[in-house]
Order: structure tokens, then sequence, then C-alpha cells
């Protein structure tokens, strides 16, 4: 196995070739934002929040998905850097419908821990309300698209762990969607098999159990991490 | 020439609004209108929405008053799941209720009512409010604002936080008391019940005397009045069925079930007020006014059911002479139903069941209409949801406390100005007097104007020297 050395803000750090930036950095105890990110899962770089500079280049590189290479020199810290993620953040709550105070997720939210890392306290872009739709048709489970960020999450935990692959991305542009079942009510997918992963997986309240009212929302997400490691190491008790 | 005097904004009420008085030619009231100027809108936001979400949400109405709706929301949320909520559920629901009832009945009296008689109406309006209270009967404030902090501790205790506690969800609560919140609650119990006898004692005694013209002329006049009431007609909060009574104590119906308030409630509206205008169906608008909130539950209920609540009902009703038809006796009632809150809470705290673990039923939607009711500190407040098979909502209607006084609150701010209005030179004070016609009814305004789609606007387009050179309605 070979290994590279780089540095990450200064610190050195010596990992096996083939990691990403952000398995570096979490080797070297660096915490980088990142919403579409989850251990376990293929990684997408959606959210773009992981951005990072690397010397000799102009261009911002997104940690989750890019390759360690021997010498590199990594900023996950700027003013540049500080100013694109509180922007990112700022677009995230002005494209959909975030209302903490009714939330589900209000106080177990990662767009919300987001926020105030990056120091959001409001967003200097117009809100643009969409009108985007509820689905509680499932037993157990509803999606209220209002509070979605399109992750992703909840598609590839669906696919690359659960096998069941109930989840798409649907429409583009402003219309893009998350959707069951190639577009019908959740509570038809017969592909389902009411595991709860994408609840347990979704950052937001977008993906909640029924019933669940303002705050309640509780993620289960050490099943995910067993599972992850589990699947690789074959040792299936929790 | 006809004159116009406005009072803009009313002060010291929760919400804005403002009153118009016309004057006539001879400089005599004709008429005066207390306009609600703003607009929530929760009745269409909240459509799309999933029921259960319905307390979190309508909380979110009022930051003086969230209990009521969160109340009304679960009532209605357990009907939706046609559950029986557990009996510890219940009991806890009621005790943050008599919380609520008492610290917003202490933030209206205290803070907000007694600088205008406590200093006098003609104080200078600078410091006729809760800082000049402070300043010439600290003792009297102090007592007064630590009464509302234990209301509103009783609702921390309980939900976690002061205000907006999204503690009740439709089948129960989310958590019982712990041992620490009773033991908490029974502490300042003797404190609450000493401050309380002294505001009563204080206002007692300006009845007979100094208040006397207010008692006459603060919106004294027939009305029906309507409320909950328990098991033989006893003072309820939380259940029970409506009863309306007359100025003369009659009953007029009674047994009635939250579920056909449309039966016997009609919304009417104007075209100067984002107000709703409810009205007695069967008397038609706008003769079937009626009154809601303290002074209507006192009128109808046979009794409190504890004893120094009902020793002192008894002497309200002996100075009223029966039934209390002024609404300067809200102020009154209030504090009778502070005192019946005390009780209650009182003989609540050795109740087992607050402290047991099963507060919450659960279920699935199982009807696709409800309504629910409760009566907030303002009177009684009604939720109706239709919702979809999911139980996504399609429908909302909300009859809010301050709504059903509407009319009542009109024909007060009239009594008073024709009262104490005369001529062009119209003192401050007589429009202070005027402003507390409306603070009798310690109105929410901010919870209560939620209807859309049918609200007529009318605009005037008015020249420096006030006439009206064009006018549109739009109905």
């Amino acid at each position: 196995m070979s290994v590279c050395t780089l540095t990450i803000d200064g610190k050195d750090v010596a990992i096996e070739a083939g990691a990403t930036l952000l398995d570096a950095a979490k080797e070297a105890g660096i915490e980088i934002p990142r919403l579409c990110y989850l251990e376990g899962l293929s990684s997408v770089g959606a959210c773009r929040l992981c951005m990072v500079e690397l010397a000799g280049t102009n261009k911002l590189f997104p940690a989750c998905v890019t390759a360690v290479a021997e010498g590199m020199e990594v900023r996950t810290q700027s003013p540049k850097l500080q100013n694109y993620r509180r922007m990112t953040v700022e677009l995230l709550f002005a494209e959909g419908n975030h209302v903490c105070a009714v939330c589900v997720a209000n106080g177990n939210c990662e767009l919300q821990d987001v926020a105030i890392a990056v120091g959001m306290d409001h967003s200097r872009f117009t809100y643009q309300f969409p009108t985007r739709s509820i689905d509680i048709s499932h037993p157990k489970f509803g999606i209220d698209r209002n509070r979605c960020i399109l992750c992703t999450r909840c598609v590839r935990v669906c696919d690359e762990i659960e096998g069941a692959h109930v989840w798409d991305v649907a429409n583009r542009g402003e219309n893009c969607e998350i959707v069951a079942g190639l577009d019908r009510p959740w509570g038809e997918v017969s592909a389902c098999t009411s595991c709860g992963k994408c609840v347990d997986a979704c950052p937001t309240g977008s993906i909640f159990r029924k019933g669940e009212t303002t705050g309640e929302k509780a993620r289960d997400r050490e099943k995910l991490e067993f599972l992850a490691q589990a699947r690789q190491q074959h040792e299936w008790v929790r | 020439m006809t004159k116009t005097v406005v009072i803009d904004p009313v002060t010291r009420i929760e919400g804005h609004a403002k009153i118009s008085i016309f004057l006539d030619d001879a400089g005599e009231v004709e008429d005066a209108r207390f306009h609600v100027v703003e607009y929530r809108g929760f009745e269409k936001f909240c459509e799309g929405r999933p029921f259960t979400e319905m307390a979190g949400i309508t909380a979110r109405i009022c930051g003086i008053c969230p209990v009521s709706h969160l109340l009304a929301a679960a009532k209605t949320g357990d009907k939706i799941l046609a559950v029986k909520i557990p009996a510890a559920a219940e009991k806890l629901r009621r005790l943050m209720n008599l919380g609520q009832i008492t610290q917003s009945h202490a933030l209206s009296f205290f803070h907000l009512s007694s600088p205008d008689f406590l200093l006098g109406w003609e104080t200078d309006a600078a410091k006729r409010n809760v800082f000049g209270l402070i300043e010439a009967n600290p003792d009297l404030a102090r007592a007064g604002i630590r009464l509302r902090q234990f209301g509103q501790t009783i609702i921390e205790k309980l939900g976690a936080r002061k205000i907006h506690a999204a503690w009740t969800v439709p089948g129960g609560v989310r958590s019982p008391l712990s041992e620490e919140g009773r033991d908490w609650i029974r502490d300042r119990l003797p404190e609450s019940f000493a401050t309380l006898e002294t505001a009563l004692g204080l206002f007692k005694g300006m009845l007979d005397d100094a208040l006397k013209t207010e008692v006459e002329v603060f919106g004294d006049f027939p009305s029906l009045f309507m409320g909950l009431v328990g098991k033989d007609g006893v003072w309820e909060h939380y259940d029970g069925t409506l009863r309306f009574t007359d100025s003369e104590g009659n009953i007029v119906a009674d047994g009635l079930s939250e579920d056909n308030y449309r039966d016997f409630i009609g919304e009417s509206v104007e075209k100067w007020s984002y107000l709703k205008f409810p009205y007695y169906k069967p008397l038609g608008y706008p003769d079937g006014i009626y009154r809601v909130g303290p002074l209507a539950r006192v009128n109808i209920c046979s009794g409190f059911g504890t004893p120094k609540a009902d020793r002192e009902l008894q002497e309200f009703r002996d100075r009223a002479g029966g039934v209390a038809t002024s609404s300067f006796f809200y102020h009154y009632a209030r504090l009778l139903e502070i005192l019946a809150c005390l009780e209650r809470i009182e003989g609540l705290m050795d109740d087992p069941d607050l402290l047991s673990s099963r507060v919450r039923s659960t279920g699935g939607v199982n009807q696709l209409n409800a309504v629910g009711v409760s009566e907030a500190p303002r009177g009684t407040l009604f939720h109706h949801y239709q919702v979809d098979e999911n139980g996504l909502l399609e429908k909302v209607n909300l009859i809010v406390a301050t709504g059903n006084n509407n009319l009542a609150m009109n024909k007060t701010v009239t009594q008073i100005a024709q009262h104490y209005i005369h001529g062009s030179e119209i003192p401050e004070a007589m429009l202070n007097r005027v402003e507390h016609g409306i603070r009798c009814y310690d109105p929410c305004l901010s919870c209560s104007t939620h209807a859309a789609g049918q609200m007529p606007l009318h605009l005037q387009l008015i020249a420096p020297d006030r006439t009206i050179i064009d006018e549109k309605w739009r109905n």
C-alpha cells in the first residue's frame, strides 16, 4: 500500500493513496463542513461545502471527491472559502422553504448546524418560496420536499446499503426533486422495505417519521455507520 | 362639519389596531369603530401541511397565549386519530392551561390594564404603564410580575420552554411533569394566592367608589355570553360542552358540541377590519352579539367548584346584581379566574398521574374532519381541520377568542366615546378611556386575523383638507 504525504492547514498528514482530501482532513483532526457526504456511502460532491484550496492553482476542489496526491498543500480555511461556504448555505436556505421554528428536525438538523458553523445569520439572497409537495402516503414515513436540499443521501443509502433503490432525482434546475418509485406516491412503491435508512441519512427534516412534531426527529446515525463497517468487516453484530 | 378622531395605535394590547370615532356636526359621537389592521393568514398557509404539525405551527400565532393553540390543535388532532388520550395527558394539558390562564390574566391585569385605574386615567401617558406602576407601587408591581412568572414557569416545567413549547401532540403530550417541577409549583403557590388576594382586595375597594362610572359605561349592554362548562355547569377551561346564556342569566342553548359549531356560530366580515365578526346564528348578524372570555365564563357557570373562588363568585354576583353585563367586570372576572386556577393547580399537586410516563396515544388517520375547542384566556377557541386520507390539511378554520368579542368591542368603544367625548376638544385622558374599553377584553389581535380570500378592501384617497377624493371597494 503506497502512502501519500501532504499538508493540510500546515499540518503534515500521511495517508494511503486513493484516499480523499476529506479522509485526510479527518485523519489530521480537521473539520470540513459538508452536507451531502455521509460515511459509508459513495461521494457525489453535490453540496459544494467541502471546497478547499490547493497550492499552485486558483481552482477550488471538493474535498469529498478529490484524491490525495503526494506533496499537496491544502487549505481548508480562508476568507474566500468562508465567504463561498456561507454563500452556499444562504443559497440553500433561499432556494427551499426552511422554517426551522416548526420543523421536525429543529435542534437536530445538519443544515442548521452548518449555517451556524459558517456564521450565517440571514440569507442575502431573495427567498424563492417555491411550491413543493409533501408526500405522507407511506404508513411510517413522510417526505417534505420543502425541506430538501438535494444532497441525495437518501438516494444513495437506499441504493447502496439497503439495495432497494426507491429514490431518484427527477427534473432539472429549480424543478429538481427527489421522487420515489419513478415518481409515484411513496406509499405505493413496493420496492420500499420501510427500513427507515433514508430517514436516518437525511440531514434535514425532509424525510421524517410520521407523527413526529416540532423538533422531535431523532436519527440513528450509528446504525448507518455500523452497516457500512459491517459490510467491509463481515461483522454483523452491533 | 363632521370629524373623525383616530386613535392609532391602540396601546397596551396584543397586536395592531386603531379606533375611529366619528363625530357629527354638533361634535357628538355618532359611531366608533375598532379596526384590526394586521393580517396573519394562518388559515391559508397551513393548507397542505400534515395535521400533526398544527400544534407547533399554530402556537407560533402568539407569544402570549401559545398554549391555547397548542391545546386546540392537539385536541383536534386527537379527534383525527380518533384515540382516547391517557388520563395523565389530560391532567397535564389541564395543568398547562391553568398556568397559561394565570400568566395571561396576570399580564392583562398588572402590566396592561391596572396602570390606567391604579395610576389614574389622567396620568402622563409616558408613565401610564408597568414601569409607572413599578415606580408608584413597587411591591404590587413585583408581586404581579412574579404571579405571571409563576404561570409561565408552569408552562416551562411541562414543555421545556415558556413560549412556543410544542409539547402537546395529537394523542397526548410529549412528557410528564418532573418531581422537581411539581415541588417548585407547590412551593410557589402560597405566594401566588397572597398576590391574588391583595389584587382582589384592591380592585374591589375601587369598584365601590373610584371606578363606579367605568362600570356603568365601559361596555355595559345586554348580550349573550358563550363558553365551555363542565359537568353540572361548573366552570371549565379545557373540555366540556358549550353554553350560551343571556343577560338575565337564562340559558339560551346548552350542551352544544364544538363539532356542530357552524350550526350556531356564523362569521361575518366588515370592510374596515381584518377581524371576522362571529355571531350567534339563530339571532342573525349583528343581533347575535355574544361575549366570551373571563366575563362570559364567570357568567355562564354554576360555580367554580373550588371553595375560595366560589366565595368570591358569590360576592361578584352580588356586586353585579346577578349577571355582570359591564365589560369593565372583565378585570374582576380575570382575578376570580386566577384564583380558581390556583386552587385547581393546588388540587392537582397530589395527583400521581402528573408524573406518569404513559402520556401519549398513537394512531393513524381515522377521521377526516375534526373540530377542537379549548378555553383560551381570552375566550373560546375553535380549530377546525379537514384532512385527506394521509393527514394533509385540506382546509383550516380558526375561530379565535378575540374574534368572538369583535361585535362587543365595537359596541364598547362606541358607548365609551359617546359618554366621554363631546365637541371637538378631546382630552387625551378621554381617548385613553376609549382605548381601555378594548383593554377590558384583553384582545389578542395577532391571534385572530387569518381568513383569506374573502376579505373586502376599502381604499380611500383623502386630500389634505380631509375630503375624500375617491374611494374604491373590493368585495
